[in-house]
């Protein structure tokens, strides 16, 4: 029997509409996969093994921890822990866990956890992260091969449903760290059984609201709804893919095609268009953009020179025609909007202070101010930001200082060894205290990469961090050492705080701003 | 024939092993590594990782273990993706680039074997000097910015093709005319020049006093000598494109090894750079072979020993 005519219509429509994808398929089948710019290829997708962003994204998905965060506020919320108790000195937590499965059917166990925690702990592991867990008693020891008996590392499980946490100091921001990545149970068998190809598809056995379907890469990977997880109910979305593209550029044309939903990153050639679509989102990030001194090298060795250079940048025309995406101008170095946490009032921007400065430390309107160099890394923003440093010094204080550009790894080595006078450098907060902005600046801390160093601070720094259990007080001694660190001393001089820039889809529901730009994908839906 | 290509891939040996030598040292001396990042590693953390993928042994060592390696076939773990080994990336990104690139030369072979036949014919002609404005164009811009070009017109302008990615056909066309442009250019010369070199000669006027069609002499008769040039040109052509995918693969997010090539280079992800390094010399040597051999089947001047 011969078709007819409008039999092969239908026919060719429907295989034009499945050989093309996207915009031909019913809306309905699409209507819940939620397409995500990811910006780069994932390093791994063992919780124990990646340290970025990107990959947070997928695992804090595909995995779950002890808690999870509040979309709204990054608060903790609970995970595979019911709940738990916390011992009067802020030093014992006891989690409840909650009757959960990983995707083979297998329960999640306390001894998951222990299992996790050790291997990310052992030397033998290499895992880059691994002092996300020296808050735990003798996890560092453990990790640096002085104690090898784990069970002297302060993590114990009390039974199956059980896990009891002993910390090296009472630590106010514990419950945000058993949210992150590092410190996710991982399933032993599974890893005993592959190896180091357990996370692939079809080996990969995990516990989060989501599962892994496809991973190609360069080119895709595929969640879907895991519909055995303990909060499936929450969860409706039914697809998210994650495409990394590496150029931002394409990314962006993405978005603006339809081929993705979100974006988190706009070019920054682009960001006036981009900001006057109703699309784009500008909010405050973790994190902050300053200019390193190398305190060891003059002239950036005699403290009235530091401050004169930071008196002399006006932050807000830098950030209002130069980085234009929505920047906060400032000179202290913890952003603003900590919980609990004030901050310093710190220096502002004082031509008429920048030249006495300046004169008091021997160079008058810039005069036999020897040559300086400030480096930073091939980046547009990095560009253009030092340059109108370049340019203000020039303008305010009379002096010139040469611009060098340098690839990634040459900046890293060169900041790492004190090779440079001036530097640009970032730092984004792992967790939302002041601690992981301050703690940076201790004598010879690994991030130090100044040659500062300050008693005073490093002994406010250490009390924070372990001898005031007080909040109150905790935070005023944090804001003591800030007020050292960007008024009195300046290794550093802050410019401004960072912002998510990025694009989101107008059908996008249940996705909040908030200081890390993290959006947990079970509480997203995609609208009309 | 067979102990020619026989004693050329022996002299693979002694050029690979100097390749892979010189990358080695090359890449160990430049300023930074694998590990170094935005956030220092504690130290402790950082000699652990070390340890794991013997980067505390002495460099030669290192390097001995490396040659030892490659001689047998395994490129090693990449650094920068835990999960998966440089053999495993190579093999997973090959067909891509190898798909992309034979497109490419598709698009450069008919786009430019068309413009030159055309511009050959009507020598001197409106349509001579259009054509051949068009390949001067074609060879000038760069494919970085035709690539943004041609995403910004087809895909975001008139909406008939994805900006980027894998997957479909309709993925395959904007970066093969991106890549295969510059090539389509060099195609329309030399055909040109081929034409215009047979299309004088006396066969042709035979043909065309037998009373053949002009389309029967053009095709049949003239078309077959005038391409010899672009035949020799193929061969470095096809290593060309296949090794120069790097900025295309990039700007149009395609899963082929191109994207290793530069990354793993800003990386210092020591075994990713030299396993492409590697591969690419491969395949460019065999590529010089195929074209030596193929050149003495279609030139019997040339003569093998």
């Amino acid at each position: 029997m011969a078709m007819r005519a409008r039999d092969w219509i239908v026919t060719l429509t429907v295989l034009v509409a499945v050989s093309t994808g996207g915009p031909f398929l019913t809306p309905g089948a699409e209507a819940q996969v939620f397409r995500i710019n990811n910006m780069v290829e994932p390093e791994s997708l063992d919780p124990g093994v990646v340290t970025g962003v990107p990959e947070h994204r997928i695992l804090s998905n595909l995995f779950e921890g002890l808690t999870t965060t509040d979309p709204k506020d990054l608060s903790p919320r609970p995970g595979m822990a019911a709940s738990w108790t916390v011992s009067k000195d802020g030093l014992v937590y006891t989690f409840k866990l909650r009757n959960a499965r990983w995707t083979d059917g297998k329960p999640v166990t306390a001894h998951d956890f222990v299992y996790a925690w050790e291997r990310v702990l052992n030397p033998k592991m290499g895992a880059k992260y691994a002092q996300q867990l020296f808050y735990v008693k003798n996890g560092e020891d453990y990790n640096k091969g002085r104690i090898t008996d784990f069970s002297q590392v302060g993590v114990k499980a009390l039974n199956d449903s059980s896990l009891r946490v002993t910390l090296r100091c009472p630590t106010a921001y514990f419950l945000d760290l058993t949210s992150f990545y590092t410190l996710y149970p991982v399933p032993r068998w599974a890893i005993e059984a592959h190896g180091k190809d357990w996370v692939k598809p079809g080996k990969i056995v995990s516990n989060g609201p989501f599962r892994l379907v496809s991973w190609v890469p360069q080119r895709e990977l595929v969640l879907e709804k895991n519909p055995q997880h303990w909060d499936a109910g929450r969860v409706k979305l039914q697809r998210v893919v994650f495409l990394p593209t590496d150029d931002v550029n394409t990314a962006y044309k993405q978005f603006l095609t339809g081929e993705s939903d979100w974006v988190p990153q706009v070019p920054t050639s682009q960001i006036d268009a981009a900001r006057s679509r109703p699309e784009s989102y500008v909010t405050p990030y973790l994190g902050t953009y300053y200019i390193r001194f190398n305190v060891t090298k003059p002239p950036v060795n005699d403290v009235r020179v530091r401050k004169a250079l930071s008196v002399a940048v006006d932050r807000e025309s830098l950030t209002k025609f130069v980085t234009k995406a929505g920047e906060i101008p400032t000179s202290a170095f913890v952003p603003a909007g900590m919980r609990g946490y004030e901050g310093v009032k710190s220096l502002g921007f004082d031509m008429a202070a920048a030249k006495k400065l300046l004169t008091e430390a021997g160079y008058q309107d810039g005069k036999g101010f020897p040559k300086v160099e400030l480096l930073y890394n091939t980046n547009e923003l990095h560009r253009v930001v030092t340059q109108a440093v370049q340019q203000m010094w020039k303008e305010n204080l009379g002096i010139h200082v040469d611009l060098v550009n340098v690839e990634w790894k040459v900046y890293l080595a060169r900041q790492n060894s004190l090779d440079y006078q001036i530097s640009r450098a970032g730092w984004i907060g792992d967790y939302v205290d002041p601690n992981t902005f301050l703690d940076l600046w201790v004598t010879g801390g690994g991030n130090n990469q100044t040659g500062w160093s300050n008693e005073r601070y490093d002994d406010l720094i250490g009390q924070a961090a372990c001898r005031i259990v007080n909040p109150k007080d905790r935070m005023r001694a944090l804001q003591e050492a800030e007020k050292i660190l960007v008024v009195d001393d300046l290794p550093i001089m802050p410019l401004f705080t960072y912002v998510n820039k990025g694009m989101l889809g107008r059908r996008v529901k249940g996705w909040y701003p908030n200081i890390l730009d993290m959006h947990p994908l079970k509480y997203i839906s995609l609208g009309r | 024939m067979l102990g020619y290509i026989l004693r050329r891939v022996a002299g693979f040996a002694p050029v690979l092993f100097v390749i892979v030598s010189l990358s080695f040292f090359m890449m160990h001396l430049a300023p930074g590594g694998p590990f170094d990042q935005e956030r220092a590693l504690p130290d402790q953390v950082r000699a652990n990782i070390e340890a794991r993928y013997h980067l505390d042994e002495p460099l030669w060592r290192q390097y001995l273990r490396y040659l030892g390696d490659v001689a047998r076939g395994d490129l090693g773990p990449s650094f920068r993706y835990p999960d998966r080994s440089v053999n495993e990336l190579l093999s997973l990104g090959f067909p891509v680039s190898l798909t992309l690139g034979l497109c490419a030369l598709g698009v450069a072979l008919a786009l430019g074997g068309a413009a030159g036949i055309l511009a050959g014919l009507r020598r001197n002609a409106f349509v001579d000097y259009l054509t051949m404005s068009f390949a001067l164009f074609g060879v000038s811009v760069p494919n970085f910015v035709l690539g943004p070009i041609l995403m910004l017109v087809f895909a975001l302008g008139l909406g008939w093709l994805p900006v980027a990615g894998w997957g479909s056909w309709r993925h395959l066309i904007l970066p093969s005319v991106t890549l295969g442009t510059f090539y389509a250019a060099y195609v329309a010369r030399l055909t040109r020049a081929g034409m215009l070199e047979v299309i004088g000669q006396d066969f042709i006027r035979t043909a065309r006093a037998k009373g053949l069609r002009e389309a029967t002499v053009i095709l049949r008769h003239a078309l077959p000598g005038a391409i010899l040039p672009v035949v020799t040109y193929l061969g470095p052509a096809s290593a060309a494109v296949l090794t120069g995918s790097v900025v295309v693969e990039t700007i149009f997010s395609i899963p082929g090894i191109g994207r290793y090539f530069v990354g793993s280079a800003l990386n210092r992800d020591y075994t990713m750079v030299l396993g492409t390094a590697v591969f690419y010399s491969v395949l460019l040597l065999v590529f010089n072979l195929i074209v030596d051999v193929l050149y003495a089947y279609l030139d019997p001047r040339v003569q093998v020993r």
